[in-house]
């Protein structure tokens, strides 16, 4: 394999996996942040226990998603060298805002969190969390808007410079104004949150019907489904606005997620469609009339460009060359998310609606419900796919192509000792995180307030 | 302000940050190398561990801040030095990975192969990533082979050159020596007495390779080659290191661990003035070097980066400074207050 495929496969590969893990940090330190202020408010040990508990798996998550991190950061230059030449004068700056303003934040406070208990005030130990919280959720906003000019670079915000043949920033403000990165933020946090409700749905059911600890767990439960519902209507409204954005910004992949190779208008909703292997041609579909038109521009009349239209439209614009990103994809992947997408606000409205009907310690469904935590990992990938696949065969949107910006001193080997390496180093922690997430989140409230839930009793004694 | 202006603060900015991870960090991985070697017992090693616990993370954002603003303030710079370290960054990662999830992990399950297997992953990341630390900037301070076009044209092996290695191995020593110093002011009791033992052991080694790094620096013709002399301070960096060995000898704890301190700074001060205004210096043809000028973001972005640093820079020295403020008491390996 040439290095161009395995700088692909593992910027791929790293980022899905680091995705697997942020999610969850950006969520659940809220959930832990609120269950600490109703500690400090009411002084009821339940909350304190809540956040306890909450917090131990919160924190064997985060340890991964924050050492995955800096890979990414590294490997712009790693890797895409030619990239980081062409637009590190506009792309290098929110990496270096997000790690000033955001991750300094991020870990100077959670470590006041983790060790600062009984050693700061109870008032500046509520705070630390919160700033935690706050700090990585910021995170994802500046990285975000550094995807979002990759995804569509705001014409006002930089100039292609001759002489050195780089783009370069002229407005700040239109680059952190851009409207996709602040969609995909919206997109993103309220994703974080319903992947959190969704963790603890499924643990609390887990105990539930277990009959274990159950008030501990009702309550926990019925906050999650509350906040998974909202979070859930806000990350589609996101996603829809992101649609409509879509349609002005990358009309192709908009075309390529819904598999429309004609112009259409009004356009069709594609439920299924099967193509032939190339993933290029369609041989088969059934199609909802006029929904595609309410998606892109949330009316039942405008023109949606088909592939076919945009790909010659290209080919006159950047000369000639494949503009199609890799449709099998970029349609199953926004299938997915859909539909998991859908699942989740379907799942979390019947737990709202069955919880205000009556006792949902006893429902049947319950020792079912631990399952539920594969939908939000699935969407968030199938998410992530569809958004840089879509994006092929660019690196930045309109302006630089993938297979021009990789770092052209790299050979296979380097990259396959890397792409090894990293899938191995990866690979292992992966083990030790589920083994010690599953230990945790069975072993309950009561172990969560020790040093280890597997300590002996006697030693465990000690640390209350 | 002038573009050279912003160009000159910019590097000095970076140097900074350099500075701040080299002595912040530089006790951290020396912790994380000692830990196995120093902690016999499990309420030991988790005291070690607990004296950089609420701090380390933060300061391996140095790392990574200092990485963004280099990406930021000179892309040619980040371009030409991260694709071209490519197998040396690598396994740089694979270190501040492997260690930076074992402190998280290690006491997550009572089984003591469990917690020995990650103390050790602890102390090798460090030493990983100290040694690869230490071997970059030896050859960057070496000059590597770029060619006309910015592009680096050795491989890993062009970087374990004589002195780039040894570069790393005096690095690892002297994050050997100040982690002990560390520890030496965040311990008490048995252990404490313990890592002074180490530290006397530690400032032998650590002075001789330091020593016999500063001489190759200097026979090899590394020096001054840039426009400012380093004057001073690498004189003054041998000094500050030998009065440490003193104070280790009178058992001076805060002043042994502000000399190894000094000597950290004074080197990269040193390794900095020796540079500019290259970032990266090209054995193959001088010319091709990436100089401060040719490597830089345009004015416009310095600017904006400018003014942010300005802001924030301050308001992360407040909160970082409190935090060693809040835990600056010592760690006892008593059970009933140690933090898991």
């Amino acid at each position: 394999m040439d290095p161009i495929t395995l700088s692909r496969w593992q910027f791929g590969l790293t980022t899905i996996y680091h995705w697997l893990f942020v999610p969850l940090t950006l969520g659940l330190g809220w959930y832990v942040a609120y269950f600490q202020t109703r500690y400090y408010q009411t002084k009821d040990e339940a909350w304190r226990k809540m956040a306890k508990f909450w917090g131990k798996l919160f924190l064997i998550n985060f340890a991964i998603g924050v050492v995955t991190g800096i890979v990414q950061e590294f490997q712009f230059g790693m890797n895409w060298s030619e990239y980081s030449r062409y637009v590190g004068d506009i792309f290098g700056a929110p990496l270096a805002v997000e790690a000033l303003m955001a991750f300094f934040m991020e870990s100077t406070f959670l470590g006041i969190w983790i060790f600062g208990e009984g050693r700061v005030s109870e008032k500046v130990h509520l705070a630390s969390i919160w700033l935690a919280a706050i700090g990585s959720n910021l995170s994802a906003l500046w990285i975000l808007l550094a995807n979002g000019f990759m995804q569509a670079p705001p014409a006002n915000s930089y100039v292609y410079n001759e002489a050195n043949g780089r783009l370069e920033l002229i407005n700040f403000f239109a680059l952190i104004g851009n409207p996709k990165g602040w969609i995909f933020f919206w997109h993103t946090i309220s994703d974080g949150v319903a992947m959190a409700a969704f963790l603890i749905l499924a643990v609390s059911a887990y105990h539930i019907a277990r009959k274990q600890n159950v008030d501990f767990f009702k309550r926990s439960f019925n906050i999650a489904a509350v906040s998974g519902l909202v979070a859930g209507v806000l990350i589609f409204l996101g996603g829809h606005t992101m649609g409509q954005y879509m349609a002005e910004v990358q009309p192709m992949k908009l075309a390529a997620l819904e598999a429309i190779w004609e112009t259409e208008q009004p356009a069709s909703f594609s439920l299924l469609t099967i193509g032939d292997l190339s993933g290029k041609k369609e041989i088969w579909s059934i199609r909802i009339p006029a929904a595609m038109s309410f998606l892109a521009c949330n009316n039942f009349t405008c023109e949606v460009k088909g592939v076919n239209e945009l790909q010659a439209t290209y080919e006159q614009q950047y000369g000639p060359g494949d503009y199609i990103p890799l449709m099998i994809v970029t349609y199953w992947t926004f299938r997915i998310m859909m539909a998991f997408g859908l699942a989740m606000i379907a799942i979390t409205a019947y737990f709202v609606w069955a919880n205000m009907r009556g006792d949902i310690t006893k429902a049947k469904w319950m020792k079912w419900a631990p399952w539920i935590l594969v939908l939000p990992y699935l969407a968030n990938a199938s998410g992530w796919i569809l958004t840089e696949m879509g994006r092929q065969p660019w690196i930045v949107y309109g302006l630089l192509k993938v297979e021009d910006a990789v770092s052209p001193n790299l050979t296979t080997v380097d990259l396959l000792i890397s792409l090894i390496g990293y899938t191995v180093v990866y690979g292992t922690l992966a083990v030790s995180m589920v083994y010690l997430m599953k230990k945790y989140a069975i072993a309950g409230p009561d172990a969560a307030m020790h040093e280890s839930v597997d300590v002996a009793p006697a030693r465990v004694g000690a640390q209350d | 302000m002038s573009y050279e202006f912003l160009q000159i603060l910019w590097f000095i900015l970076i140097a900074v940050l350099w500075i701040g991870f080299h002595f912040l960090e530089g006790f951290d991985f020396g912790v994380g190398m000692l830990l196995p070697f120093l902690g016999k017992k499990d309420e030991e090693r988790r005291a070690i561990i607990n004296s950089i616990g609420s701090v380390w993370d933060g300061n391996e954002v140095w790392l990574l801040t200092a990485g963004g603003a280099t990406f930021a303030a000179f892309p040619e710079w980040y371009a030409t030095m991260f694709s071209g370290f490519y197998l040396a960054l690598f396994l740089l990662l694979v270190g501040l990975i492997i260690r930076g999830v074992s402190f998280e992990y290690r006491s997550k399950d009572a089984a003591p192969a469990w917690r020995n297997r990650f103390d050790w992953m602890i102390a090798i990341g460090s030493f990983m990533a100290a040694l690869l630390l230490g071997a970059a900037f030896a050859n960057l301070a070496r000059g590597v082979p770029i060619d006309e076009n910015m592009m680096f044209t050795g491989n890993l092996f062009t970087l374990l050159n004589p002195y780039g290695l040894l570069g790393g191995l005096t690095t690892v020593a002297i994050f050997l020596l100040h982690g002990a110093n560390f520890l030496g002011l965040k311990l008490e009791g048995e252990l404490r007495e313990r890592v002074n033992v180490f530290a006397k052991k530690l400032w032998i080694g650590a002075t001789v390779l330091y020593i016999v790094f500063g001489i190759y620096t200097y026979i090899a013709g590394f020096w001054a080659r840039g426009f400012i002399d380093p004057g001073i301070a690498p004189i003054a960096a041998v000094a500050v290191l030998l009065a440490a060995g003193y104070f280790i000898n009178q058992k001076m704890e805060g002043w042994a661990f502000i000399m190894v301190a000094l000597n950290i700074v004074l080197t990269q001060v040193t390794f900095f003035s020796m540079t500019f205004p290259n970032v990266m210096l090209s054995t193959t043809n001088p010319a091709y070097s990436l100089t401060i000028y040719n490597a830089s973001s345009s004015q416009y972005t310095l600017g904006v980066m400018s003014i942010i640093a300005l802001i924030f820079v301050p308001i992360v020295l407040a909160y970082q400074g409190w935090t060693y403020y809040m835990f600056r008491q010592r760690i006892s390996t008593d059970k009933k207050t140690l933090v898991y």
